[in-house]
């Protein structure tokens, strides 16, 4: 890193790398049975420097000369973008929990076995039920550098557990799953097999609906496949300042109910993801989004906030190339109501399980449509089955500016969204 | 390295291992709205090997080359860690071959000014559009070339040139935001994006347009498919459905998909094959060292054929089809599709809508999923049919539909195929593999549109 920086200074105003080391071992598993062991390795470097007023971006995977690397970014420099921001001096970091040694002590027999107990329970219930599964754990270590002095590095850890489920009936597909991360190892089965099965038996039998507009529950794993992506879009601070976002003039504006509230937090312990500093090495803090209703802060990148004269929110992440605002944790605040409860206030409505295809809209619109891949028909305050060849749509910023309530049963989906059930008061509903 | 490749593999015990080593170099620009965002070149290096014992699999995956021997060793234990039962792995004979790069007008000799220029003419046209917000662009190039060395003694090396080109023109007005886009890819071939200035000017007014179209109301209608949103449809509704990896350790799924069952009327015909030559899906061998075929998935109906690895065709006792396709050196290769079309009829666009009073005609693609059974695709332009005319313009529409019955319901397949270029799949974490698709246009009746 030292050379690099050293090499790039002689020829640059300044400059900035950014590694990262990571291993992983995951165990898969298909058709019930452990299929394939993996070891995965994965060096990388990224330099940006700026030179002449302009930031010349390079990465490599796997070993590269220093002096190639810099010379790759000076390629770039000479048609990059202009530079509206300097790199951070050094910085002071929270202290967030995101290491757990444990993690070491697992063996792959130890994460074959949390599977396979999944599988037997989901069987027991389930015997012609086809899993497919796997669970991983791994280390990544992260690394920043700047000629302005700051340099810095952490180093997370993670499991997680996947098991997605196919059952064949009668022609009739039907798919549940469940996933789960942390920092530190899963050891209890219990969870994942318990959320399968509730599945499993809500949709037990098919259940019918006509096209209509009804009342709707978004479960955890619905919030987050239907309603999250237009809302990470509109809050993300470059499609604000590009003018596409909806609310980009309605900065402390009242928008949505006032029971909903969303923050990005990645000082959570042992979130998965949790960090200290971003891709940038600005420090990582709580941000409060939406604040009951009240649109009360969009996030940013430095390049970012520079554009649109603010400051970073420690929001800069790499995804495959230049920091650009990303969300590390979103967390919609939970309410008081059980699921159970607000099922029985329902005379005739749906529960979205999983959408499919939600992201394939206009998202930025905050518009959504899809197809329910699993969902379920309320009769009277009763689940009575699956519902199927079903299509709803809808607006994002419509369905939550009346929420009816809110659940009790807040849990993290993936590692990147903890949200509880939803209940609004209409949706429209297609079907054959 | 060939004979140290070689003899690295001969050493161990075990059913087969193969050896997959990388080396690529890509370059990307960027611009949202005036801005440059960015313009970045990668270069990357990296290996794996994949080690089959007794029917189970170990894979290890590194950028340091150097520790082979040990790679090898870790791979083959993962595999015996797994392994219980007996290997099933088609036999293909294995190959020594050298593949160049494929190029017409090759975008690594272009300088990146040149195409910098370019890609700012498009972007003034579409942000001269009045009414137009912003816009978003995206173009990469790049070079791969991947080394297959197999425990069999195939030796391989293949290289390929590969570009995309994503235009995207976001229209706003009172809060509403409407977006239309135009996704272009080629195999080697700089021409393919090159005089796009009337697409660029076109997709601007249409997201212009998009803000003042109503929407459509949900419900069944008749639709007629372009050639493009065609494709996405055949990729998403039939084309998963027939990857191999799917069906063969799910008994009730191949009584489902048994060969010779009736999917569709007698004039639809459904081809995958990396062996059409010169497009993004195209190759000579597979990330397993067998030869691309072309392969008939449906053939007047009926179900005909599925993709193979090598392993899902020993197991389903058919002959391997060369569609195991990994995205990278990070990944083992899986069961992918390549080029994948419905073949023409002979059925005109005018014939397809007189007979329609009420439809909707959707255009271009927004994306598309599957889950296996049901599938979504949105469009991205759609138009009223009404007494057999294309109408008035509405809002985006999402399609969806149930497989065993979707295909059934095409009852016009036009004369016109098209392939498309612009999309990338996505499967297992591995995402997105250049792939083409294509189709003439098609009717459908009864077909579920989200909406109102």
């Amino acid at each position: 890193m030292e050379e690099i920086l050293s090499i790039a200074k002689k020829a640059a105003q300044s400059a900035e790398v950014f590694q990262a080391f990571a291993t992983r071992t995951p165990a898969h598993f298909e058709a019930n049975r452990l299929k394939q062991i993996q070891t995965k390795e994965t060096t990388g470097t990224a330099l940006r420097l700026m030179k002449n007023g302009r930031i010349g971006f390079a990465q490599a995977s796997g070993l590269i000369k220093p002096g190639d690397l810099v010379a790759m970014a000076l390629d770039t420099s000479q048609f990059g973008q202009e530079v509206n921001f300097e790199f951070p001096g050094r910085q002071s970091y929270p202290e967030v929990k995101i290491h757990d040694p444990n993690i070491e002590l697992v063996s792959i027999d130890d994460m074959i076995t949390l599977v396979e107990q999944v599988i037997d329970a989901v069987r027991k219930h389930t015997p012609e039920i086809l899993c497919e599964a796997s669970a991983s754990k791994g280390t990544a270590t992260f690394k920043i550098a700047n000629t302005k002095g700051n340099h810095a590095t952490y180093s997370r850890t993670n499991f997680s557990i996947s098991v997605d489920g196919v059952l064949v009936r009668d022609g009739d597909m039907l798919f549940v799953g469940d996933v789960r991360s942390s920092c530190s190892p899963i050891t209890d089965h219990s969870l994942i097999s318990a959320e399968i099965i509730r599945q499993l038996d809500r949709a037990k039998r098919n259940a019918s609906i006509t096209s209509r507009t009804l009342p709707v529950i978004f479960t955890p794993y619905g919030v987050a496949s239907s309603l999250l992506a237009p809302l990470v879009s509109a809050l993300n601070g470059k499609t604000v300042f590009d003018g596409a976002s909806p609310l980009k003039d309605k900065l402390g504006a009242r928008i949505l109910d006032e029971k909903f509230s969303l923050v990005d937090d990645p000082t959570i312990p042992y979130g998965p993801g949790s960090l200290p500093f971003d891709d940038e090495g600005v420090p990582a803090r709580k941000n409060a989004l939406i604040d009951r209703g009240l649109v009360n802060q969009f996030y940013y990148d430095l390049c970012t906030a520079a554009l649109a004269g603010t400051i970073s929110t420690g929001n800069g992440s790499r995804n495959g190339g230049m920091p650009s605002p990303s969300p590390h944790a979103l967390i919609i605040d939970g309410g008081e109501d059980g699921f159970d409860s607000m099922v029985k206030n329902i005379k005739e409505g749906i529960i979205i399980e999983q959408l499919m295809g939600a992201e394939q809209g206009n998202i930025l619109n905050g518009d959504f449509s899809g197809n329910v891949l699993l969902g379920y028909k309320i009769e009277n305050g009763e689940i009575t089955g699956r519902i199927k060849d079903t299509m709803v749509s809808g607006n994002v910023y419509q369905l939550l500016k009346a929420v009816e309530a809110l659940g009790n049963d807040s849990r993290w989906i993936a590692g990147y969204v903890r949200t509880p059930s939803i209940f609004c008061p209409a949706i429209s509903v297609a079907t054959k | 390295m060939k004979d140290q490749l070689s003899s690295a593999l001969k050493s161990n015990n075990a059913d087969y291992i193969e050896i997959r080593l990388e080396e690529s170099n890509s370059s990307r620009i960027m611009y949202r709205g005036q801005r440059l965002e960015e313009a970045g070149r990668t270069a990357s290096v990296g290996g794996n090997v994949r080690a089959l014992v007794k029917g189970g699999w170990g894979f290890v995956s590194f950028n340091d080359l150097e520790k082979l021997p040990e790679k090898i060793a870790l791979a083959v234990e993962q595999a015996k860690h797994v392994g219980k039962e007996e290997s099933k792995f088609s036999t293909v004979p294995p190959v020594i071959d050298k593949v160049v790069a494929e190029f017409k007008r090759n975008p690594l000799d272009i300088p990146l000014s040149v195409k910098k220029d370019l890609l700012d003419e498009y972007n003034e046209i579409m942000l001269g559009t009045p009414g137009i917000q912003t816009t978003t662009i995206g173009y990469a190039d790049g070079r791969k070339k991947v080394t297959l060395v197999t425990s069999e003694g195939a030796f391989i090396e293949q290289s390929r040139i590969d570009l995309t080109l994503r235009l995207n023109a976001v229209a706003s007005r009172d809060g509403d935001v409407q977006q239309v886009g135009l996704s272009i890819g080629s195999k080697g071939d700089f021409s393919a994006v090159e005089n796009l200035h009337g697409q660029a000017k076109d997709i601007a007014r249409r997201a212009v347009a998009l803000l003042s179209a109503p929407q459509v109301k949900g419900g069944t209608y008749t639709v007629v498919l372009d050639p493009v949103l065609a494709g996405v449809f055949v990729h998403e509704a039939f084309g998963h459905l027939s990857e191999a990896d799917h069906i063969y350790e799910n008994p009730q799924l191949r009584e489902i998909m048994v060969l010779g069952r009736r999917f569709g009327g007698k004039h639809l015909n459904i081809v995958d094959g990396a062996a059409v030559p010169g497009y993004r899906g195209s190759f000579k061998y597979d990330d397993e060292g067998m030869s691309g075929t072309r392969t008939y998935l449906i053939k007047e109906g009926i179900l005909n054929s599925r993709l193979h690895s090598r392993e899902t065709a020993a197991i389903m006792g058919e002959q391997p089809t060369g569609n195991a396709r990994a995205i990278s050196y990070q990944f083992p290769p899986i069961v992918r599709m390549t080029n994948t079309f419905i073949e023409p009829g002979t059925t005109t666009l005018e014939e397809m809508l007189s007979e329609i009073k009420e439809g909707v005609y959707a255009r271009e693609w927004y994306g598309g999923t599957t889950s296996l059974e049901m599938f979504t695709f949105s469009a991205g332009e759609a138009y009223t049919i009404r007494n057999g005319r294309i109408k008035e313009l509405i809002r985006p529409v999402m399609l969806s539909g149930n497989v065993f019955t979707t295909l059934n319901n095409i009852d016009g397949i036009g004369n016109d195929l098209q392939m498309n270029q612009g999309g990338g799949c996505g499967k297992s974490g591995q995402s997105p593999l250049p792939v083409s698709n294509g189709s003439p246009h098609i009717r459908i009746r009864n077909c579920l549109v989200g909406g109102k």
